[in-house]
């Protein structure tokens, strides 16, 4: 019993796997469970050592090999899997629950049809997963659009509106992918206009229209790696120090920061953008609460900016 | 293995020396404490460990002459009942086990895939369609609040507050683990403050406590937990019009409509004064506010600050060194 942490979970699965799975390859079992084929073979090797009570000949599990393939020719009562833990089942319900208040992403009615059984097989565990709600931008019909043209193969055209640029723009794209990011989805796609893979979060995207030409994106490119992030900062990024007064901290939890220092009661932060006028914008929605210590171009920038905007209120500067 | 095998097979409760005496792998009783001390220890070890994968280990006396604790386990407490998926169904709980992806909640997904494809299910992870959700809960005070909120316990924390201010000790009863645009928070009942309240699980300082007995209080039937975290201000009456330069601030011709006879002049509901301030004012020059006077003055605030912030940071010298650059 002194097998890694997950490796008991997996000897005890195995048994009634290969009774549902007769004669199935060791590869494609090694594959199901995560594990090298090897890995699965030192399991075999174990659980033909382990049996009932007396451990003679007829009480030891046994396994019978053709090739590369095994069947279990005797259980030693294992024949069934061991039930869900909480934490599986709730994995397991919240999920569904997710794509079930997700129309259009796979189809509604199999998705409850599937909550319903993994409940019931789950049983009291199930209860606990009342204790975890996900909430997404649900009921889009971009959804549905775009996984419909992804299905198809198909270009889409799209208007749409970028935040940090504050521009609508109308684009041509190539769909490679669909995303759900921090309860946002977004399309992956190869953007013909801009040359390049550009991520578009689907509630900024207007007038969607699949195409009735085939989507080709370059053979070359690949779908991101997202596990570090949505948006990796790029070399040509210029840095941005900014100074955060204490209601402003905030900041630092939302938006990827280079490096983050307590100042007082206040933070420094080091962010990295493609774009100033996203920065000059953050820090004039901050109105006050954040100073930009680094390029001295763009502190410039904003006190100048906010000047401007007085004016137009006819407000002397100092008061 | 084989205690699980062992303890599977037995109805009656056994004894932890019937069990040393059945099991291979257990040190033998050679007369000795230090054999005795070795077994006991192997086998505590052991109980927890198949405890903590879920193994629902008894503990009980088969008749009244036993005069000490056995174990086993009941066959169907231990079983997953059968199921079986339509391939329809079966694309779905594939699709969402793949939501997860920090360790905690993608490792019980996959464990769960495991079991239910030992059960007979046939699963295809590889979808039609490439997508790629991700609900993400990769906070370390995940485990704990989760837990509190499904034993039903009370749980103590540092919370740390917006503002920054020192953290100050929180007790709540959880009512439930709630992820929204991507970041997770634990809503229930704050004891302290004798109100429904929801908290940020990054602005957690250290770890959460659960403290005293399970089931010590009862999660309101109708509450909506999302709306707590959501915390949905009422609808407006007063309307903010916000004069916006030709062909610019899209992001605030988006938050409202344009009035009837002037494309450039936007009607944006008021609800929250100081947010809607926030963001006329990161537009600058681009956008003007007409009305109410409030959204006005809190406006030009902002601008005078942003204005007299000095364009030279004097104290940017000493910073350097302290930003944490390599």
């Amino acid at each position: 019993m002194s097998a890694s942490a997950d490796r008991v979970p997996r000897l005890l699965a195995l048994i009634p796997y290969l009774l549902a799975h007769p004669d199935i390859e060791i590869s494609s079992a090694a594959r199901d469970f995560g594990v090298t084929a090897d890995e699965l073979r030192e399991d075999l090797n174990l659980l033909w050592m382990c049996g009932l009570p007396g451990h003679g000949p007829g009480d030891l599990i046994d396994l019978s090999f053709d090739d590369d393939h095994v069947a279990v020719t005797f259980d030693a009562g294992m024949s069934r899997p061991l039930r869900l833990t909480t934490h599986e089942a709730v994995a397991l319900i919240v999920a569904l629950r997710t794509l079930a208040a997700t129309p259009g992403l796979v189809e509604q009615d199999a998705v409850s049809r599937a909550v319903a059984k993994i409940e019931e097989a789950a049983g009291s565990q199930a209860q606990a997963a009342a204790a975890v709600t996900v909430a997404v931008d649900g009921q889009d019909a971009r959804l549905v659009v775009l996984r419909r043209a992804l299905e198809a193969g198909q270009a889409v055209h799209l208007t749409y509106y970028s935040a940090g640029r504050d521009a609508r723009t109308e684009r041509t794209v190539d769909p490679m992918r669909l995303l759900l990011v921090d309860g946002h989805w977004y399309l992956e796609a190869w953007c013909r206009r801009a040359e390049g893979v550009r991520m578009f979060r689907l509630d900024r995207i207007e007038d969607l229209t699949q195409l009735d030409e085939p989507s080709q994106p370059p053979p070359e490119v690949a779908p991101r790696d997202i596990s570090g992030g949505l948006f990796l900062p790029s070399p040509e990024d210029i840095e941005v120090r900014l100074r955060l007064l204490p209601w402003a901290r905030w900041v630092a939890d939302y938006y990827p920061c280079q490096s983050v220092v307590e100042d007082g009661d206040g933070l420094l932060v080091t962010l990295r953008s493609s774009d100033t006028t996203w920065v000059r914008r953050l820090v004039a929605g901050l109105g006050g609460a954040a100073q930009v210590l680094d390029p001295p171009a763009l502190a410039a920038e904003v006190a100048e900016q906010a000047r401007l905007a007085l004016a137009a209120y006819d407000t002397p500067v100092n008061t | 293995m084989n205690l699980v095998i062992c303890l599977l097979a037995t109805r009656h409760f056994l004894t932890a020396e019937q069990v040393r005496r059945a099991v291979p792998g257990y040190e033998a009783d050679d007369g000795t404490d230090r054999a005795k001390e070795a077994f006991k220890r192997m086998f505590e070890r052991d109980k927890a460990e198949l405890r903590e994968i879920g193994v629902p280990l008894e503990t009980g006396r088969t008749s009244v002459f036993d005069d000490e604790d056995g174990y086993r386990i009941a066959r169907g407490d231990y079983e997953l009942p059968a199921i079986s998926l339509a391939a329809d169904e079966a694309a779905a709980v594939g699709l969402a086990a793949r939501l997860w992806h920090s360790a905690a909640l993608a490792g019980a997904a996959e464990g769960a895939l495991h079991k239910l494809r030992a059960a007979g299910v046939s699963l295809d992870e590889h979808a039609a369609v490439p997508l790629e959700p991700r609900l993400d809960s990769g906070e370390p005070a995940f485990g704990a609040c989760f837990a509190a909120a499904t034993e039903r316990r009370e749980l103590r924390f540092d919370y740390r507050r917006p503002d920054g201010s020192d953290p100050t000790p929180r007790r709540i009863h959880p009512w439930g683990v709630v992820a929204r645009r991507g970041r997770w928070y634990v809503a229930g009942y704050d004891l302290g403050r004798q109100a429904p309240r929801a908290f940020r699980l990054s602005r957690f300082a250290g770890r959460p406590k659960a403290v005293g007995p399970a089931g010590a209080f009862e999660r309101p039937e109708d509450v909506d937990l999302v709306a707590m975290v959501a915390s949905v201000a009422p609808a407006s009456e007063v309307t903010a019009r916000i004069r916006v330069r030709a062909g610019a601030a899209e992001g605030l011709r988006r938050a409202g409509k344009a009035s009837a006879d002037e494309p450039d002049l936007i009607e944006i509901p008021l609800s929250d004064l100081q947010a809607l301030a926030d963001r006329v004012t990161s537009f600058g020059v681009d956008a003007f506010v007409e009305e109410p006077p409030a959204l006005r003055e809190a406006v030009i605030m902002r601008l005078r600050r942003l204005a007299a912030m000095p364009d030279a940071p004097a104290e940017a010298g000493p910073v350097n060194t302290q930003d944490g650059k390599p």
